[in-house]
């Protein structure tokens, strides 16, 4: 990689940390390429609705026949309900990036804790949380996910739950092996030794040499999130017709494939893979960075 | 602890793990939403024929009976009745659709691992190099595309625009085999193909591998090999078993998978007709899951190029080539074997956006075709045989490991 003189460039000024990350070899060069795509991709979600030519989810804003190509009006094309698929690109994005946010919520809601007090506590707690984690973690992801999103139906909540249900054992082994090679460290004992409490000790010595580990997976489970997000989508178990998601175009774009409609399904499905990479990126950069026992 | 103990030991692990699976599946489908036959009618159907579901379906039952009925019907290898209005079997279903998705797996892990393997092995002889990078990031990128993503576009190429290959489905219409999407509606008669064929043909080749592995003498190649015949035969007489349970009432196939089906038969065009059809959405599959594969066996293959022994036969003169894929990647190879066994669920996960993608008449597209239904029985039938199938596999898979790591019982 080049040597980029970022340090005294406009951008720096703003972001601390950045020109530390130029130093450190291709991990540093990928977190700061993913954070860029994610950033811009989010940026586009949140301006999108002001810049977008046309209304994203009006119908019949071009005149038949659709699906067009890309031409002058509509420089992405239409697809077959008339709609500017520009404008769903530009809007589209918050579909997906509400699911994956709301659904690593909700598995640093639950596995964290339960990861921290079951390895912390040992015994018979320890081993039935272990129990039911491993057997929803041998459970194919994308199965189980489609399992509980049928049930309780759309809404983007209800697809981050699901899609949570599947991440969640990955938290809790995550924290779970953290804790307990913690746990035997000589500071936590002098900890203990001191005095200290077991909800001290484990609050304050031994969650905060977690969270490095727990960062990384999160941003590892981003992308899984987005790619899983969009196979409940695909499957017919998305948010609907009237929210625009990238999903839902690539979905209904697989109908039009034998016309040839090529610009349907190719630009929502950039999009999802440049946020995915996005996310992946930063994910093994920052494994990297934060947990360099890992490196190989 | 010896390797039957260690056996022993991992089975009873299992028995819990299965029956968590199972109560947490039948939860799901009951207490989550509240009513699944409201669900199912979207509130819009009279009292009487809810009702009438409740009473077919057995769902009227207090919990705890229709708890028991279900693992009952589990043990017999019956995964209930659908919703649909024949109320048909599910298991008879899943176990017609398994064959395609057996079929689309086993190409795509192939596809997967040589890929994975050549574009590894490259990557890490020329670390650091531009074709290093290269494969780095078509690695990363390629795990991030949505799978569907990937094979749509394929799609559009390669059978749309170039007519390559056709554009969905198993195999030309003329060419199905007489009752392959039923095997069990034609009169009895199977039991006799599953025990003339499957049943034996999978113990037999078990027990060769099985014997062959133990007599050490074999060079690396065969050993491979035989492990994956191995993991194939006793999948096989897994099947051939629940298979045998329903077979009283109809046909089946000797293998179910047309590949190897037509060439059993001799039928050369079938068996072309049937690579057509697989290829790209095993091909799909597969690029999805070599991600993967390229980077253990990248990462792998750098930490043994590093040791002694490979610079002692650099040493001695042998080729090079011979140096990697002799010496080193048979070194290499053991964890890319444990791999496999982990990405089935992901395999699996894959496949059922493939199938759909594909019209591929697999377990996904089951799976897939009663969501749009909302045929709640179905989805938990299919979600079951989906999860005990992964928890087999993993059993399989940690048993061989242990088998050829003894470090790994201790």
């Amino acid at each position: 990689m080049p040597k980029l003189e970022i340090k005294r460039s406009f951008l720096a000024r703003f972001i601390p940390g950045l020109a530390s990350l130029t130093k450190r070899g291709s991990a540093g060069w990928m977190t700061i390429i993913g954070s860029g795509i994610v950033l811009s991709m989010v940026l586009m979600t949140v301006l999108g609705p002001w810049f977008s030519p046309y209304d994203p989810t009006a119908i019949n804003v071009s005149p038949p026949p659709n699906p067009s190509p890309p031409s002058g009006d509509f420089p992405l094309g239409t697809n077959l309900l008339g709609q500017d698929m520009l404008s769903r690109i530009l809007c589209g994005g918050s579909v997906m990036i509400q699911v994956a946010l709301l659904s690593v919520l909700f598995c640093f809601i639950i596995g964290v804790p339960v990861g921290l007090l079951a390895s912390y506590a040992g015994g018979m707690i320890d081993r039935i949380s272990t129990l039911v984690m491993d057997s929803f973690y041998a459970f194919p992801g994308l199965v189980l996910a489609i399992a509980i999103a049928a049930m309780m139906g759309r809404g983007v909540v209800n697809m981050a739950l699901s899609i949570a249900v599947v991440y969640v054992p990955s938290y809790f082994r995550m924290v779970r092996s953290q804790v307990l090679t913690i746990k035997e460290l000589p500071y936590t004992e002098a900890a203990r030794a001191t005095g200290a409490k077991g909800q001290t000790v484990l609050l304050r010595y031994i969650l905060p040499n977690v969270v490095p580990s727990i960062v990384v997976v999160a941003t590892v489970n981003f992308a899984d999130a987005i790619l899983t997000a969009a196979g409940l989508t695909f499957v017919g178990l998305g948010v609907g017709i009237d929210v625009p998601d990238w999903g839902w175009d690539l979905t209904q774009g697989r109908q039009l494939l034998p016309s040839g409609s090529w610009w349907v399904i190719t630009f929502p499905g950039i999009m999802i893979l440049l946020l995915a990479l996005g996310f992946t990126l930063v994910g093994e950069g920052l494994s990297e960075l934060l947990t360099p026992r890992l490196e190989r | 602890m010896d390797l039957r103990s260690y056996i022993v030991a991992r089975v009873l692990l299992m028995i819990p793990m299965i029956f968590l699976l199972l109560s947490i599946v039948f939860l799901i489908v009951r207490v989550v939403p509240g009513d699944p036959v409201l669900l199912h009618f979207e509130k819009k159907a009279s009292e009487e024929a809810m009702a009438e579901m409740r009473r077919e379906l057995r769902l009227d039952q207090p919990l705890h009976v229709q708890y028991f009925e279900y693992l009952a019907g589990l043990l017999r290898g019956d995964l209930g009745k659908s919703m649909a209005p024949g109320r048909d079997s599910i298991s008879q279903h899943i176990f017609s659709a398994f064959p395609a998705t057996l079929e689309l797996a086993l190409f795509s892990i192939l596809i997967a691992v040589g890929i994975g393997i050549l574009l590894g092995v490259r990557a890490s002889t020329s670390y650091n190099s531009v074709q290093d990078h290269v494969i780095r990031v078509f690695g990363t990128v390629i795990y991030a595309i949505p799978v569907f993503f990937l094979g749509m576009i394929l799609l559009l190429v390669f059978s749309i625009y170039l007519k390559w290959f056709p554009a969905g489905g198993r195999i030309k219409p003329l060419m199905e085999p007489e009752g392959l999407t039923f095997y069990f509606s034609k009169p009895a008669g199977g039991f006799v193909q599953v025990f003339t064929w499957s049943f034996p043909v999978g113990l037999i080749s078990w027990a060769i591998s099985l014997v062959a592995l133990k007599r050490k003498a074999i060079k690396f190649w065969p050993k491979g090999l035989l492990i994956s015949l191995l993991v194939l035969s006793a999948g096989w007489i897994v099947y051939a078993y629940f298979a045998w349970h329903l077979m009283f009432r109809g046909g089946l196939h000797i293998t179910g998978l047309y590949t190897i089906d037509s060439l059993l038969d001799g039928n050369v065009v079938k068996f072309v007709e049937a690579v057509r059809y697989l290829f790209l959405p095993s091909l799909t599959l597969g690029l999805m899951l070599s991600g993967v594969f390229i980077r253990l066996t990248r990462s792998n293959m750098l930490e043994t190029l590093r040791l002694d022994f490979v610079t002692a036969a650099r040493a001695r003169g042998l080729k090079e080539s011979s140096v990697v894929y002799g010496y080193a990647l048979r070194n290499a190879f053991l964890p890319i074997l444990t791999m496999m066994g982990l990405q089935f669920a992901m395999l699996l996960g894959g496949a059922i956006l493939t199938e759909t993608t594909f019209s591929w008449p697999g377990l996904g597209r089951y799976l897939v075709d009663r969501i749009s239904f909302r045929d709640y029985t179905a989805i938990q039938g299919a979600v079951i045989f989906f999860g005990i199938l992964v928890a087999v596999v993993n059993l399989v898979v940690d048993i061989l490991y242990a088998y050829l790591d003894p470090r790994i019982r201790f």
